[in-house]
């Protein structure tokens, strides 16, 4: 309802939003987002409570990994939610590989918080999953298909064609504030003091 | 009525919104017959364009039927009058105007304030554009106000369709001015970044006011095709290296004049690292455009040559070779576009059949497809160059 606030903007006679439409966003899109703004609070609850994580998961003594972790999750969150949202959902796709792949080094048999990583990892596995369906989606949304492209050969613009379009508008004037440098067969045939004045 | 409002990042949906109204004398209230989406709303899809709000309509290509005109208006329009709505609102009175520098207009931005802290001096106010160019609403819609409709339409006559004339409303002059901007003389080499509606129109142009060769560069198989027919040779920036094509081109002097048709969102790719940096900082909100293009240029552009600008940028670049630029004594000619100046003579053109601009047309749909086709343009799916959208 953001645009109801907006109307403070706006003129008595400008046109105000009853009711609201399709949007060009498409259900990939959605998706992008939200997975783009969970990115960005997940890496900034990495980067402001790392401890929180490695006391949760028995990993002590590896915040500033946790806090490299953060500013990954930061710039896929950047990147998912920007017109690159492909690029950013696959980049998510391979960071839950590297999370996976650390937890899976917490699992030992001796760390006493072995089940807080099995949920984390169950956790991440779906929104690995979620990702993927995301990054699909959206690639497969906004990609150009292949195949060939449609033939424009015969769109000239020139109902009399091309050759006799050639300097057709040669008796065009351009105004005196969009005149520039003169060609050389302009000034090539005046006497040389005349050559250093301006055209 | 029905129109396409910015929600937000990537959100243009078809709401139902309350119909315009007249505010001031010198209104008129257009039916829309016929619109388009520009390159440029495409940074305000993106949101890479300060100041949008939820609920602004979008939109500044457009044309239609007056049916409602202000007591001020009266004189210059009248009901029934078919009109293409040039996408600058101009006064026709200003210091600046009356020097046909219509973009830049002094009194129809609304929110002159704003404009002013952000740009410096406010330019003239857009439709269907930020609230730093007056927050108008645009005329991708079934009706649209037009503020100083007195000054700010385009008369055109029955009998030519929608199709031939809606683009004097933005992308043929805007494509034109930045051809005219290059002064472009019969030995001229013209260079072209981007085959996009935009860059196509100044193709055209370029050959029109007798370039003696007209290179265009893009990467799409379909834009470079559409090129080519309107009489340029083609660079895959994809395929073989810019520069070196270009010096090839022109016996090793780099052509005369450069033209931007891109803007603030040049192709990003791993070949190119300037453009990856360019992304990551944008991303980052560290940079707000990316002038790949603009470097590009200044590189490749012949020692006192023109770089035309026509493409949008909206704040600050990085790594901007001044050297090379300062070195070389290059022009730079950059500005939205002053419709109003050429549209008499373009609209002659059109009628003479020097060209018509419905060439760049790929894509009919109503309005409510508009949202989908958003999404289509902007991923160049189902080779989609120029959308026109019927309300």
């Amino acid at each position: 309802m953001a645009y109801y606030i907006s109307n403070i903007a706006r003129s008595k006679g400008d046109p105000k939003v009853l009711h609201s439409g399709p949007s060009s966003l498409g259900a990939a899109d959605r998706l992008a987002k939200a997975l783009g703004w969970f990115s960005i609070g997940l890496g900034v609850a990495e980067l402001v409570a790392p401890e929180r994580f490695t006391r949760a998961l028995g990993m002590e003594g590896k915040e500033t990994l946790v806090r490299a972790y953060g500013v990954r999750e930061l710039g896929h969150g950047i990147v998912s939610l920007s017109p690159d949202k492909p690029l950013g959902l696959w980049s998510r796709v391979a960071g839950d590989g590297l999370d996976i792949a650390t937890l899976m080094t917490a699992m030992r048999h001796d760390n006493p918080k072995r089940d807080n990583v099995g949920i984390a990892l169950a956790a991440v596995l779906g929104v690995t999953l979620l990702d993927i369906i995301g990054a699909q989606g959206v690639t497969t949304r906004h990609s150009r298909p292949r195949g060939r492209p449609r033939s424009y050969r015969n769109r000239t613009g020139f109902p009399q064609g091309v050759q006799s379009a050639r300097g057709a508008a040669k008796d065009f004037q351009v105004p005196p504030d969009m005149r520039a440098a003169p060609a050389l067969a302009a000034v090539s045939d005046r006497a040389p003091q005349e050559r250093a004045r301006p055209h | 009525m029905r129109a396409l409002v910015w929600h937000g990042k990537e959100d243009i949906r078809c709401d139902t919104v309350t119909d315009p109204e007249i505010e001031q004398p010198r209104d008129a209230i257009v039916k829309v017959t016929s619109c388009a989406i520009c390159g440029s709303d495409l940074h305000l899809f993106h949101n890479f364009i300060p100041a949008m709000l939820p609920g602004d309509v979008m939109g500044h290509e457009m044309m239609g039927e007056v049916v409602e005109v202000g007591s001020e208006a009266r004189g210059k329009l009248k009901k029934g009058d078919r009109v293409v709505v040039p996408f600058t609102i101009i006064c026709g009175e200003c210091d600046q105007c009356r020097r046909g520098n219509f973009s830049v207009c002094q009194t129809t931005n609304r929110k002159k304030d704003l404009a002013d802290k952000v740009f410096g001096h406010a330019t003239a106010g857009l439709f269907g554009y930020t609230h730093l160019t007056g927050g108008y609403p645009g005329g991708q819609a079934e009706y649209l106000r037009v503020p100083f409709a007195d000054a700010t339409h385009i008369k055109v006559p029955d009998g030519i369709p929608d199709e031939k004339v809606l683009f004097l409303g933005d992308i043929f002059p805007t494509g034109w001015q930045a051809a005219v901007q290059c002064d472009i003389q019969p030995t001229d080499t013209v260079a072209i970044w981007g085959c996009g509606p935009v860059g196509q129109m100044a193709i055209r142009s370029a050959v029109l006011l007798g370039a003696k060769q007209v290179i265009a560069i893009d990467h799409l198989p379909e834009r470079l095709e559409m090129a080519e027919a309107g009489g340029a040779i083609t660079i895959n920036f994809d395929e073989e290296s810019v520069v070196e094509r270009l010096n090839e081109l022109t016996g090793g002097e780099g052509p005369e004049k450069c033209i931007d048709a891109v803007g603030m969102e040049a192709h990003v790719s791993p070949s190119m690292p300037d453009t990856v940096y360019d992304r990551a900082k944008q991303m980052l909100g560290a940079e707000s455009d990316r002038p790949h293009i603009l470097r590009e240029m200044i590189y490749v552009c012949r020692p006192a040559g023109v770089i035309s600008i026509p493409g949008v940028y909206g704040g600050l670049v990085d790594k901007i070779p001044m050297g090379q630029l300062m070195n070389k004594g290059l022009t730079i000619r950059a500005g939205q576009t002053h419709v109003n100046r050429w549209t008499d003579d373009l609209l002659h053109r059109i009628e003479e059949g020097q060209i018509d601009p419905s060439f760049v047309i790929t894509h009919t749909v109503g309005l409510d497809e508009g949202p989908e086709m958003y999404k289509v343009f902007r991923d160049k799916q189902d080779s989609c160059i120029k959308v026109v959208l019927k309300p």
